[in-house]
């Protein structure tokens, strides 16, 4: 077991929080960890979008967790913070177009001071509304009420909970954010989150404690959902299961623990072209904190943007020439294609 | 070959079992791969009770295996923990209810 991180990497001045060095050491990998022959081999190079249904909005690495699995180095320490101004431009770019989805991460996106003003600008629009909530910033003062003004605008949530019991989520995500994180979900279940009648979506995503894939999501979601019911009387919609990348925080647990290459080697062997056919940076925009453009959040923190020929900020915002771009890739991506898949939105591969 | 009758590279070639009786080896992990799919049990229900056995079999090699699929699937230490202390209870219960036995034979030969 290794001590538990109570900064982000970059406050502790590593090297390897720089994202030049973590794409080094997945750089020195051997040969059989290329990405883009993989994809040649099953048919699938060059990865190229299907269009934009999803527009991922990183609004700031603020969060009031230190994560040992974060793959953006997220914690109380960081600073980065999305601007109004940013948000106006993705706003424009929503009018300009019928995406359907605006997924709000961060960090915790609720700790930008404009994260209400954001939602109901989204809301307006007409847009799906997606928060990728930690579940315990709803157990702070300053956010006391934000479960209800979430529910208010029918906001869908998508929270972690890495494991229905306190063991695994503690050692995870930071002593007592099980227990706050249980008192969170009645809240919301009492506003009528995971009812299945009030349209009040509530997701939870668990991904491995530790180095290994996570199992079938169908399999999973049975027991999340008898577990949490028999043990806290919490119920909710769906379980999303999420492969750790080999990225920041959890690139360096990998490393610390001498996992590194074992683990990698176990997303490359569980290579499945089916799960690369529907990986999710084909509909997917993400716009960072500063308004730079990715394929996805972990290119995002890999600080690899879209190809060079399109637009490289959301103000320069082009659907026509964004719709048809080729997605950018990394030994990393092997963790999104690894068994049944993974994405922002679980498994995308039916087991 | 390695020094030891133990190597965890070994685990890996499982399926070299293959080689002199193909037909046999198919049957054997078709069968296995049945057992272990969801059905009344869950995976994971299934994976911890091969965790137990792992540990009343005392197969290093089955021990590596079902960790990892156990936290695969969903288990955590203390549900492993737990099942490793079932398979312990009925070992020791196994050899504590023989008691009986040397009783038996204690009681008709002695005065």
């Amino acid at each position: 077991m290794l001590s538990y991180p109570r900064t982000s990497m970059q406050a502790r001045r590593l090297p390897l929080a720089s994202s030049a060095a973590q794409r080094t050491t997945l750089g020195q990998l051997g040969d059989a960890y290329n990405f883009d022959e993989a994809l040649q081999e099953a048919g699938l190079w060059p990865l190229s979008s299907t269009g934009i249904e999803i527009l991922q909005v990183n609004v700031g690495k603020v969060c009031n967790q230190t994560c040992r699995h974060c793959h953006v180095d997220a914690g109380p320490d960081r600073r980065e913070v999305m601007t109004q101004e940013t948000m106006e431009a993705c706003l424009r770019a929503l009018r300009s177009t019928e995406i359907p989805v605006v997924d709000i991460t961060g960090g915790a996106p609720e700790m930008n001071p404009l994260f209400r003003w954001f939602v109901e600008q989204c809301r307006e629009l007409g847009r799906t509304v997606i928060d990728r909530c930690n579940l315990t910033i709803l157990e702070t003062a300053p956010h006391h009420d934000l479960a209800e003004f979430l529910a208010a605008h029918k906001v869908e949530l998508v929270c972690s909970l890495p494991h229905y019991r306190a063991l695994g989520t503690d050692r995870q995500r930071g002593d007592g954010v099980h227990a706050a994180s249980i008192r969170a979900l009645r809240r919301l279940n009492a506003l009528g989150y995971g009812d299945g009648v009030s349209g009040l979506r509530l997701v939870l995503v668990t991904n491995p404690v530790g180095a290994f894939l996570p199992s079938a999501q169908e399999s999973l979601e049975r027991d999340w959902k008898r577990e949490l019911w028999r043990n806290h009387g919490v119920k909710f919609d769906a379980l999303y299961t999420i492969t750790n990348m080999p990225i920041s925080r959890y690139l360096e647990w990998l490393l610390e623990s001498g996992n590194f290459e074992a683990y990698m080697e176990r997303l490359v062997l569980s290579f499945n072209a089916a799960a690369a056919s529907g990986v999710m940076c084909r509909n997917t925009l993400s716009v960072g904190w500063d308004g730079t453009l990715y394929d996805c959040d972990f290119n995002q923190m890999l600080e690899m943007p879209v190809e060079a020929s399109v637009p490289q900020h959301i103000r320069d915002f082009d659907a026509l020439l964004l719709d048809r771009r080729r997605i950018e890739t990394g030994r990393h991506c092997f963790g999104c294609t690894a068994g049944s898949g993974s994405s922002c939105g679980g498994a995308t591969v039916d087991t | 070959m390695s020094d030891s009758y133990y190597d965890a590279s070994d685990l890996k070639k499982f399926s070299d079992i293959r080689e002199h009786a193909p037909e046999l080896a198919d049957k054997f992990f078709d069968w296995y791969q049945a057992v272990f799919a969801e059905g009344a049990l869950s995976a994971r229900e299934k994976a911890l009770i091969a965790l137990a056995v792992a540990h009343g079999v005392q197969c290093p090699y089955c021990i590596d295996a079902y960790s990892k699929s156990c936290l695969e699937k969903g288990a955590d230490a203390e549900q492993m923990t737990e099942a490793v202390h079932i398979a312990a209870a009925i070992r020791g219960g196994a050899s504590l209810i023989h008691g009986v036995q040397m009783r038996h034979h204690v009681r008709k030969l002695s005065m």
